[in-house]
């Protein structure tokens, strides 16, 4: 990154650095990211997240819906940490339950979308010529719909089911994944050790799988931690707009919800709100972790 | 004799860098007469770009520092000098050139923009006269058909021709001095010879003084009246351009001029083999005490590991900083 | 005479590339389960009878796909998107009637975001360490994670409900008339904070965009050239360098306008505007299909028109890209 460019000293000495080199690879990775305090705290939160989604049915056994006291309570009244919404319902418990949803789309959603980008941009990268051009052509015709909307289309012609919505997501959002993995692709068919394969007879199924792609990881990675924030800010902006499963309980879901409530029950929105936002900062605060442990080098910022 | 133009005296620059002070100009002496090429030779690294950089007032403060010394242009210490008054000098008094002559022209404006430009700002001139003043200095410098040529973009002509259209720049506004910074290292071998012309040819017609920086014995060989050769930031050798070809002092002047191989004097007798200067400039954070060149030197003892030598006058006009020519000539 | 044919080129392809939405729109029409009559008039079994007749006929459903395809293409190419189900008006007409406060809206924040980040990475390059340079990089965390709907939300409950300052939603108060000054002065007054938050996220992306690219810059060997020239600080950066660093950010704001569109989408609803993504909202909610076709379309329509005339405009600021006459 340009970034990188820089003329001040360090603060950390010439010594810890020679250090670190000598390390075994993953050490060396995990002591560069450790050293990124902003992506520790972002790993942190999100280690958190993932937590409440994954253990909070057991520990809260209460259902999200169910409602358990005066609507618009402030936070703290009548027991609720967060206050209730306009039905009622424990903002706190919804949190914690809309996690789920979240983390469970957001992830599957980043998942279809690596899989199209990353299968897309590897062939277009590897095969250049026709094949590149017809798959730069798609690329660009995705890049054309305004995303968000084609996602809303998606949603609305077929069901508003869980499942529909990570997928309309994954396919309004692998265009940028699949620059990147031809621009990676193109770059490492010319380096000698994919020619060394190739002399050996290598397939190109295995040059690409076995042999490229490993090479090409570090930047796809620290994209894939992007991928899943910016899933998760689709798929919030769809809830929120009321298109996806009115019968599971999302932080987008929960805004759209009390939007009418916005001037007297400012709280119904802003918590929901700061539920997504930690999220999906936490993830970009890791990628910013991973892209000091992936290069080292560039520290310097 | 001619009048002395610019004088830099005791100059030293210092650079805070991640292993501490760099000294990256020491002790620095040189003059320039009205007129005449000087040539600054040595090795990358060696400080001659900063010394160019320095008279510039270019150097960027921080991490670099202006540790002592005076620049004088007519008397005038351009180190005193207030920011405004340098901007006066840049371009107008001395004009520089430099290394890499694709990339030191602004990709999104035209040639004939960028030269005019010069022209506007130090002499004021409108509009057209600019124009007028720009399409002159491409016709001076020998660029074709420069009526057409002076709306193209730098990324419309070859390495040889921006380097035509900087040294158009640099001397739109008759500087007395032109600095030009390894001007033909970035481009081919019959190109640099037209570029060495080119300066030779604008410098009698102008009267425009010349500092020549290389590490190039052939570029001085053709270009340079007197020669001052650095290495680490200091001036170990200086003396007229005939003197350090036939009679150089230093084992590194020595060791520079066996690198060319068509200056050897005599190519009928036996020719010595081609060498080069084994190891390189040290890093300029931990010189020590002795002659920095000592741990490459072959002839370097105890006196030159400890003590810095200091700079002697062997000859008029010729000055050397050795221990081994002192004792040569104590002796 | 290049230039020309630049542009009838990449025209030629706008339009091949307007082409493959219209086939995509119809293809995805196809594809939803059910009766394709039923899916175009929104809803399965409540549609009169008379206007499945229509859609049948009008469609020609009773044809093998390409022809059904081919039929369809050449409507849209005549401007014919259908009627609305729910205004029973042509769709076009629908959506010509709410482009107006879209556009307004989109363009404004697009250039406030370039503008504004453009400046901001620019002040913040000249001191890379400095406050502003670590403002500017907390700014395009802030942005990037922040949903746009709640941003808007944060602005309405801090300038509407704490300090009001601010009008809630909608266009223009109704009570002003339309076409006079006052009226212009409250359709900006009512502008203001979803311009602000349609554009907060594009603004700290392009704000750190200008701010590495002018760092780039600045140590180039051409500013060095402009200083050597005797050139002000001011004249090196806002004529030398900025120009140069604007480039990057025309591009990226020009592959990403697709988004900014989408973005709008959101923010008008929140803030009543009433606009395409209202209208596009509404009409899902309504299903009325033929408007939400229409509004994709449309979209991707303005979309091409925009890219093609950011590609002309990036050739006007680049002399680079003007002369070598590709991509």
């Amino acid at each position: 990154m340009s970034d990188a460019k820089n003329t001040t000293p360090s603060n950390g000495s010439p010594g810890d650095v020679d250090e670190i080199f000598v390390e075994h690879p993953f050490r060396q990775f995990v002591v560069m990211y450790m050293r990124n305090y902003a992506a520790v705290a972002g790993l942190f939160v999100f280690v958190l997240i993932v937590g409440a989604a994954l253990f909070a049915p057991l520990i809260l056994d209460l259902d999200p819906f169910e409602m358990v006291d005066a609507p618009l309570l402030r936070p703290g009244e009548g027991g609720h940490l967060l206050g209730t919404d306009n039905l009622g319902r424990d903002l706190f418990v919804a949190i914690i339950y809309g996690a789920r949803v979240t983390m469970a789309v957001g992830g599957a959603a980043a998942g279809i979308t690596l899989v199209i980008g990353l299968t897309i941009g590897a062939m277009a990268g590897y095969y250049r010529g026709w094949v590149d051009e017809v798959l730069m052509r798609i690329t660009e015709f995705f890049q054309v719909l305004p995303p968000l909307l084609l996602a809303m289309v998606l949603v609305a012609l077929f069901s508003p089911t869980l499942e529909t919505v990570a997928i309309a997501i994954g396919v309004v959002s692998w265009t940028g994944v699949a620059r990147l993995a031809r621009a990676e692709f193109l770059r490492l068919r010319e380096q000698e050790f994919v020619k060394a394969a190739r002399s050996i007879g290598a397939r190109d199924r295995r040059i690409i799988w076995l042999v490229i792609m490993p090479n090409a990881l570090p930047p796809l990675i620290v994209n894939a931690a992007l991928t899943v924030g910016i899933a998760i800010l689709f798929e919030a902006a769809l809830s929120f707009l009321g298109l996806s499963d009115p019968n599971v309980m999302s932080w987008g879901k929960l805004i759209g919800d009390n939007r009418d409530y916005l001037l007297d029950a400012p709280w119904t929105i802003t918590f929901p709100g700061v539920a997504i936002f930690l999220t999906v900062l936490s993830m970009s605060l890791i990628g910013d972790g991973l892209t000091d442990a992936f290069n080292p080098k560039l520290r310097e910022r | 004799m001619a009048e002395t133009l610019l004088k830099v005296e005791d100059l030293a620059v210092e650079f805070d860098t991640r292993d501490g002070v760099a000294k990256v100009i020491d002790n620095l002496n040189i003059k320039l007469d009205a007129g005449e090429t000087l040539g600054i030779v040595g090795e990358s690294g060696c400080g001659k770009s900063m010394t160019a950089l320095s008279i510039m007032g270019l150097v960027p403060i921080p991490p670099g520092r202006i540790a002592g010394g005076r620049i004088l242009l007519d008397g005038e210490d351009l180190l005193e000098a207030s920011e405004a008054r340098m901007r006066q000098v840049r371009g107008n008094e001395i004009s520089m050139i430099f290394q890499e002559p694709m990339t030191s022209l602004n990709p999104v404006y035209s040639i004939g923009n960028q030269i005019a430009e010069t022209a506007r700002l130090h002499e004021g001139l409108s509009r057209a006269d600019a124009h007028q003043r720009a399409l002159e200095m491409l016709v001076a410098v020998g660029i074709p058909a420069a009526e057409q040529r002076i709306n193209e973009f730098p990324h419309q002509m070859s390495g040889g021709m921006r380097q035509r259209v900087m040294i158009a720049m640099a001397l739109a506004c008759q500087p007395r001095v032109l600095i030009a910074d390894e001007p033909t290292t970035a481009l081919d071998v019959t190109v640099q010879a037209q570029i060495f012309d080119l300066l030779n040819d604008l410098k009698d017609r102008t009267g425009t003084a010349i500092i020549m920086i290389t590490h190039d014995m052939g570029a001085i060989a053709e270009m340079a009246q007197r020669v001052v050769v650095m290495y680490a930031g200091r001036i170990v050798e200086q003396a007229d351009v005939d003197q350090i070809l036939t009679d150089p002092r230093h084992p590194y002047t020595q060791g520079l001029i066996r690198c060319v191989p068509h200056l050897t004097q005599n190519p009928t007798v036996e020719r010595p083999p081609l060498l080069e200067i084994p190891g390189v400039v040290p890093p300029l954070t931990h010189l020590g005490t002795g002659c920095p060149f000592a741990p490459r030197c072959q002839y370097a003892d105890a006196q030159c590991r400890a003590e810095m030598p200091p700079s002697k006058p062997i000859d008029d006009d010729h000055a050397v900083a050795c221990w081994l020519t002192e004792r040569e000539t104590a002796a | 005479m290049q230039f020309l044919t630049v542009v009838i080129r990449r025209s030629l392809y706008a339009f091949l590339l307007l082409l493959a939405v219209i086939v995509f729109n119809y293809t995805l029409l196809s594809m939803v389960p059910g009766d394709i009559a039923e899916t175009i008039a929104g809803e399965s079994g409540g549609a009169s009878a008379e206007l499945m007749a229509e859609i049948r006929r009008s469609y020609g459903l009773d044809q093998p796909f390409y022809v059904q395809l081919f039929g369809y293409v050449g409507r849209v190419l005549q401007g014919d998107l259908g009627s609305s189900y729910y205004f029973n008006v042509p769709v076009l007409d629908l959506i010509l009637g709410r482009l107006g406060p879209t556009l307004l809206l989109v363009i404004t924040a697009l250039l406030l975001a370039i503008f504004t980040g453009t400046l901001f990475g620019v002040i913040a390059a000249q001191r890379p360490n400095g406050i502003f340079s670590h403002f500017i990089t907390i700014l395009a965390l802030i942005g990037f994670s922040a949903p746009v709907f709640w941003t808007a939300f944060l602005l309405i409950i801090l300038f509407v409900s704490m300090v009001q300052i601010m009008p809630l939603s909608g266009l223009a108060d109704p009570l002003t008339e339309s076409g006079t000054w006052q009226w212009y002065l409250d359709v900006a007054h009512h502008l203001i904070l979803p311009v602000v938050s349609l554009s907060s996220i594009y603004l700290a992306q392009y704000s750190r965009l200008a701010r590495a690219s002018m760092m780039d810059i600045l140590g180039s060997d051409y500013i060095r050239t402009a200083r050597a020239k005797g050139l002000g600080q001011r004249v090196i950066i806002y004529k030398h360098a900025l120009r140069n660093a604007v480039i990057p950010v025309i591009t990226i704001a020009g592959l990403q306008f697709s988004h900014i569109f989408s973005g709008a989408v959101v923010i008008e609803t929140v803030f009543s505007w009433p606009g395409l993504g209202t209208l596009a909202f509404e009409s899902i909610l309504r299903g009325d299909t033929p408007t939400i076709m229409g509004i994709l379309f449309f979209s991707a329509f303005v979309v091409i028109v925009f890219n093609l005339l950011t590609d002309l405009a990036y050739r006007i600021v680049d002399p680079r890209i003007r002369h070598s006459g590709t991509a």
